[in-house]
Order: structure tokens, then sequence, then C-alpha cells
């Protein structure tokens, strides 16, 4: 008889639970990929006073930026270690921020919406990435920039990210209202609700 | 991304509509396109099945399956009909 | 026939044959089972020893009543499920099975105008069923199949389809066999004037293979011609 086993390995310490290694970079998106213009392109960061800081693609690209080396890790069970960005740290577009709320809800191009909590994406947790492996983004992978939260499930990193709301409580975005958890962590594999 | 096609919802619809998904018609909400399920296009496999009108790209239906349940949202149609057999 | 299975169902393997290196043709024996239309699919459910569970969608090359359906699978190389069914299933294992799914993606033997049928690699499964189902109805309506596929070790079926009185049309993308009158090269709009139906009202076109095939194909049937609703499209890719 024989015996399924799937793909994941539970031996690789490199490798959350459930997980295994995938040497392509699968796409999925809940929509169609959304045609951005940089000349378009705005990134914004909303409060609870009502004030509004925000970015033209240009100011954007005159901030610091890092190049960051990530494991990513998606739901669906494929993980990527070692992958190359080059984005600019929340920790920076947040310095002038002033709130006292202590959730984000992102917002991205197209509709898509994903919950973190500030927390989480602050201390160098998190970047709006603008590159990958030394070229500009994808925008099939989410381009021109995306969030990165590699130390979550990738539906974190938001695709073609545009915005971020402070919220005072943890309101669920796309998929966490399907039925995905609300935090995500794959090292304790917080995959559904 | 390309999508799939809305016959991939049959599957994971079993059942939570009581008639099949792939044949019974849908208004959009957003635009009032009348459509079959099986003709609009879906998104976000393998994470779920998120169907979007083929003419205004809004969210119609959105199924997500896991091990212990499944999720069915219908909020982005109008109404929905059984399809003729 | 048009009954779905709300639950899953426990299919037994009672055939496995092999139909090329890289796919098998596999027999599931089905209690329960409802029977099912041409063109339709299942949904396989298989189980690891420590819960995790992997679900893929297989066409049935079979249609009809009886308990016995019939599936094709081609090893993909980067596979969860479809290495296991291909190489490590044995005949007495049991996999949970869900369906018959689909009503669009159908045909039946009422439907009585002439039909395109185009297949890309292992795309040819359900237009096999819908193939079989026409020759056993007798029906006297058109039916053709362009295949596609890269090369002659690829063919699915072969024998079947090269059978005197079926209407099949090869397309070799990478290969082509010693003295074929054609270069391999993907399908384009010219192979398909030259070798599908012409549109007129009552045609119907059945495209199935991987997702850009069946885009570039029904993009180019609306090109030469046909009508939009007139084509049926079954696209793999994205699981």
């Amino acid at each position: 008889m024989a015996i399924f086993g799937g793909r994941r390995s539970g031996h690789d310490p490199a490798l959350p639970p459930g997980q295994h290694l995938t040497e392509s970079f699968p796409v999925l998106s809940a929509g169609p990929t959304p045609a951005i213009d940089t000349d378009d392109w705005a990134f914004f960061i909303s409060t609870e006073s009502g004030k509004t800081h925000s970015w033209s693609w240009d100011e954007f690209r005159s901030l610091p930026a890092e190049d960051i080396t990530v494991d990513i890790h998606c739901v669906t069970s494929w993980s990527k270690l070692g992958t190359s960005w080059r984005g600019v740290s929340l920790d920076t577009l947040f310095a002038d921020v002033d709130t006292s709320r202590d959730y984000v809800m992102a917002h991205s191009y197209g509709g898509y919406t994903t919950n973190l909590p500030l927390e989480e994406i602050l201390e160098g947790r998190a970047w709006v990435a603008f590159d990958f492996d030394g070229e500009p983004l994808d925008p099939e992978h989410g381009g021109p920039a995306r969030l990165l939260v590699p130390h979550l499930y990738f539906w974190k990193s938001a695709k073609w990210v545009r915005g971020l709301v402070m919220h005072d409580q943890n309101d669920p975005g796309f998929w966490e209202q399907y039925g995905y958890d609300l935090h995500g962590d794959p090292w304790l594999e917080e995959r559904y609700a | 991304m390309t999508h799939l096609d809305g016959n991939v919802l049959a599957g994971p619809a079993s059942g939570l509509l009581g008639f099949d998904a792939t044949t019974a018609l849908g208004q959009c909400d957003s635009c009032g396109d009348v459509l079959e399920l099986g003709q609009a296009r879906v998104y976000g496999a393998p994470m779920g099945y998120v169907a979007r009108c083929r003419t205004c790209d809004s969210v119609l239906v959105v199924i997500v399956e896991s091990v212990r349940q499944r999720t069915l949202s219908t909020r982005g149609l109008r109404w929905i009909r059984e399809g003729a057999p | 026939m048009n009954r779905s299975s709300g639950g899953w169902l426990t299919g037994t393997l009672v055939n496995a044959v092999p139909l090329t290196d890289s796919a098998r043709s596999l027999t599931f024996r089905v209690p329960g089972w409802p029977g099912n239309d041409a063109g339709q699919h299942v949904d396989i459910r298989l189980t690891a020893p420590d819960g995790y569970q992997a679900v893929r969608s297989y066409s049935i090359a079979t249609a009809g009543e009886g308990e016995a359906i019939e599936l094709a699978v081609e090893r993909l190389p980067d596979g969860e499920v479809s290495p296991f069914l291909v190489d490590e299933l044995e005949i007495g294992d049991a996999v949970e099975l869900r369906g018959p799914l689909g009503r669009w993606f159908v045909w039946r033997p009422e439907q009585t105008g002439p039909v395109q049928l185009v297949a890309g690699g292992s795309g040819v499964v359900p237009l096999v069923a819908m193939a079989r189902v026409h020759t056993r109805a007798e029906a006297l309506s058109a039916m053709q199949l362009l295949y596609s596929l890269r090369g002659p070790d690829d063919a699915l079926y072969r024998e079947e389809l090269s059978a005197e009185d079926s209407k099949t049309t090869w397309h070799y993308t990478r290969i082509a066999p010693p003295g074929w009158p054609r270069m391999p090269g993907r399908l384009t709009a010219q192979d398909l004037v030259r070798e599908a139906l012409p549109y007129e009202d009552g045609v119907l076109t059945y495209i199935c293979g991987p997702t850009g095939f069946v885009e570039a194909v029904a993009a180019a049937m609306i090109e030469i011609g046909h009508a939009a609703d007139s084509i049926r499209t079954e696209r793999f890719g994205g699981i």
C-alpha cells in the first residue's frame, strides 16, 4: 500500500513546519495584475487624527533604502530561502507618524487588503520593497512596490501596496475575512483561523 | 497573472449552494452583468477561489477550503439562480 | 446524470496502465458513483499520516453510468500529488474523491451541432471522454479533435485516437515523427484555419489544456471568426 507524504520536510530547521523548498517563485494573486504607472503611484499612511502622510514615487525613492536578504514562506506550503530585495524600511516611513493605534490595514491597488499589528512591521521587520534579485520588482510579483513582511506568511506581504490605514482593532483583511489566520506566523503554523 | 475558469468552482462549491455552481447564473452587484458562474474568472488558487466578473473584475464569490472547514462568500452577487438542467 | 456529490467518496484503484513514460491511466471503482457526463472532472484528496491534505482536480476520461471511472494523470516535474498517483499508488489503494464536477465544459449526445475539440497536452483527457460518448451514441454530428502535443512519445490514448474512424489531427510542437510534412511549432491561427472546423452557427469548440495554451487558442479561434460564446474552455494551472 502506498503512503502519501507530500513534499513537506519536518527535518530542515530552516523551514517552518509543513513547508517545502521551491526553486521557482510561484505567483498567486487574488485578482488581475494592476497596471500602475509610477507617475501616478503614491504611498500613504493615514492616522486617526485625519492626517495622511504621503509620498510620490520620486519622494519614496529618495528615502534611504536597504538591501535585505530573507526567507519567505507561503501558506500554500512553499518556502524560498535567501531571497534578495531592496526597499524602504517601515521604520523610515513611520518616523514622523503620530498614532496611538496598534494595527494597520494595508491597502493595495486592485483592492486587496491585509491586516497587521503595528509592532510587527516596525523595528526592522518590514519594508516597502521595489527591487527583487537586483531588478525592479516585476508586476506579477507586486511591482512597482509591495509590502515585505517576511516573518509572517507571505499573503501579509501585500502586492501593489498603496498605503496603510491605522486601526484600533485587528480588523481582518481580504483572506483573513474568509478563514485565514489573523496573525499568520509560519513557525506556529497559523494558517487558518 | 492568468486566471482559471469558473469550472474550477465546481468542487469547492460542492454542496454549498444545493445546486451546481458552474451553470448557476448570477448578477454582478457592481456592474449588473449577468453571467454563468462557469464563465467567471477565478483567481487566488490555491489559497482560495476568488471568482471575478468578466466585465468589471469585481469579486463575485470567494471560497476558501481548509482541512476542517469551507467558507463561502457570495456578497459580490446581487442574486444567484440555479441553472437549467 | 447531472448530480453532484456533496461529500467525499472513496475510490479504489482497480486498474493502472502506463500511457507514456510520464503518464498513467488509473481506473477507480467508486461505490455510490452517480455516473458522469463527458468533460466532467473529479477532485482527488490525499491525506498524509500526519493529517496533511492535498487536493487536485483531474478530468475523467470515461462517461456514463456505472461505478468505474478512468483518469489519466501526467507526472508534473514539481508536482506533489501527480508523482504519487503516477508512480506510487498501487492496485487496491484507496483515495477520496469528490464529483462529478462541472456542467459547463460538458458534451452530451443531445447536442446536435458540429464540435471541434482542441487539446493541449494532457488537456486531451476530457475530450477523449467526449469522443468516446460521441462514438458510443453513434452520433451523426461532426466531432473532430485537434491534439497539440510536444512529440509522438507524449501522446495519451494514441492508438484509440489514431483509429480508422476517429477524426484526430495531430499537431507537434517540439518533435515531429520522421517524414512528418510540417515543422514542429506552436499552434497558430493559420493551423486552425487549416485544421479546425470553420465557424458557422451551431459549431461549438471545446479547448482544454494549460492556461497559456487555452488562452492563445481561444484568442486565435476568435481571430479566425469563431463567436466568443461558441468556445468553451477548461484551463489547468495555478494549482
